[in-house]
């Protein structure tokens, strides 16, 4: 059981260090959803299920689609390449 | 009765001129003070590019650092400082968990007469199994009221900044709402056919089981939350406001505030906190049991849940 906690810590430390050194917002998020699930099963090993729940349902759950709401609303999720690639052949 | 005025002569009074002026029906300013109409200013389009140019060679030659000597000072102090931060701030953290008492300690503060007096009594005066739960929804009711507050306050705020016009929603609702997302994703809607309803079960089960089994108002109300998102995501806001539309959400919400409000001052008026009151505690471990904190339960996970939806509905769309 302790092996088991401490490979979650590790993974923890790991995810919040990937966290501040990715480049791309998209993938940010989604190695903060999956740090929210960590600490989920965390607290779970701890004997708090009701911060369990609590956590997993809006750490990984709404927290993160607000996240991606946001990006998409201030268009930084990039569907179509095309656009920005012709503005900066206008300008050069 | 008082005279009755006729309109030409009601309409020079005071009380006429505020009351319109109140309603917004007529400026004051229009017709009585000369107004110019205002002019757009028109920069031309070269001009712009020209300018542009120009702080983009501006900026290139003062951060060029093998022109500029005190950029480069400055960079390297700049580097210096903040590792020397970081470090010094690890360090003091590190030194403040090194000082703090043992875990587990039976000297340590925390132990002292309130937790005490939770753990041995909790029980008897609260009636609930969950002490966490009977802690914040008796001892601290008024605590929790205002963490409900918050959760209002702060939708509110959202709505301020994002809410939408009915008109431009309605103008937007047949393109903008699912530009980027492919219509009647099979996958998702399968999901979200077969979880939506267990995720609302359990949700459910988690708030009236608040005083028994882990859980409250709170966890129940973020799952129900997260799965009308689940639903709204999969099957659009057109079906979810079949159920739930703005109307049902005002309803909703101020209710469950003003009857955790009206509990609250009911339980704090007749005697809480150990003082003899009638309201009945039930036996502990029926789901009918521990007074106020069932119907508590049920608002805080009202509350949180239209929160939570609400939240995801003026992000995605700009109204409910």
């Amino acid at each position: 059981m302790t092996l088991f906690q401490c490979l979650l810590m590790g993974f923890l430390i790991v995810c919040a260090i990937c966290v501040s050194f990715s480049k791309n917002l998209l993938n940010s998020i989604l190695i903060y959803m999956s740090y929210s699930l960590v600490m989920a099963i965390l607290w779970m090993c701890l004997e708090s299920p009701d911060l369990a729940i609590t956590e997993a349902a809006v750490g990984a759950g709404v927290t993160s689609i607000l996240f991606f709401a946001t990006l998409k609303k201030i268009q930084a999720i990039s569907i179509e390449k095309e656009p920005p690639k012709k503005e900066a052949e206008e300008h050069e | 009765m008082s005279r009755r005025k006729s309109r030409d002569e009601y309409e020079k009074t005071f009380a006429f001129r505020f009351f319109r002026w109140l309603s917004g029906r007529k400026d004051p300013y229009v017709g009585e003070v000369e107004m110019q109409p205002q002019q757009e200013r028109v920069i031309p389009e070269e001009t712009i590019i020209e300018r542009m140019r120009e702080s983009e060679m501006i900026r290139d030659k003062i951060y060029d650092e093998e022109l500029n000597r005190a950029a480069r000072i400055f960079h390297r102090i700049y580097v210096g400082v903040a590792i020397f931060f970081c470090v010094a701030l690890v360090g003091i953290l590190l030194l403040a968990v090194s000082c703090l008492p043992p875990n587990g300690h039976a000297d340590n503060p925390v132990n002292n007469v309130v937790s005490e007096r939770y753990i041995e009594s909790g029980l008897q005066e609260t009636g609930a199994l969950n002490i966490v739960s009977g802690m914040i929804l008796t001892y601290r009711a008024f605590d929790t009221f205002g963490e409900t507050n918050v959760l209002f306050i702060a939708t509110c705020c959202v709505m301020i900044l994002l809410m939408l016009d009915d008109a431009i929603l309605k103008k937007e609702a047949a393109s903008n709402d699912r530009r980027y997302e492919p219509k009647n994703d099979a996958i998702l809607q399968g999901v979200a056919f077969v979880l939506c309803p267990i995720i609302f079960i359990f949700g459910i089960y988690i708030i009236l089981n608040g005083h028994l089994s882990p859980g409250g108002g709170f966890s129940g109300g973020a799952v129900m939350g997260s799965g009308l998102i689940l639903y709204v995501a999969a099957f659009g806001f057109r079906k979810t406001q079949r159920f739930f539309d703005e109307h049902i959400y005002k309803i909703a919400k101020i209710t469950a505030l003003c009857m955790y409000g009206l509990i609250g001052t009911y339980f704090y008026m007749t005697g809480a906190n150990g003082i003899e009151n009638h309201i009945p505690l039930g036996i502990p471990g029926h789901i009918l049991s521990s007074g106020i904190i069932l119907p508590i339960n049920v608002c805080v996970g009202l509350e949180v849940a239209c929160t939570m939806y609400a939240f995801y509905a003026l992000f995605r769309r700009g109204g409910l």
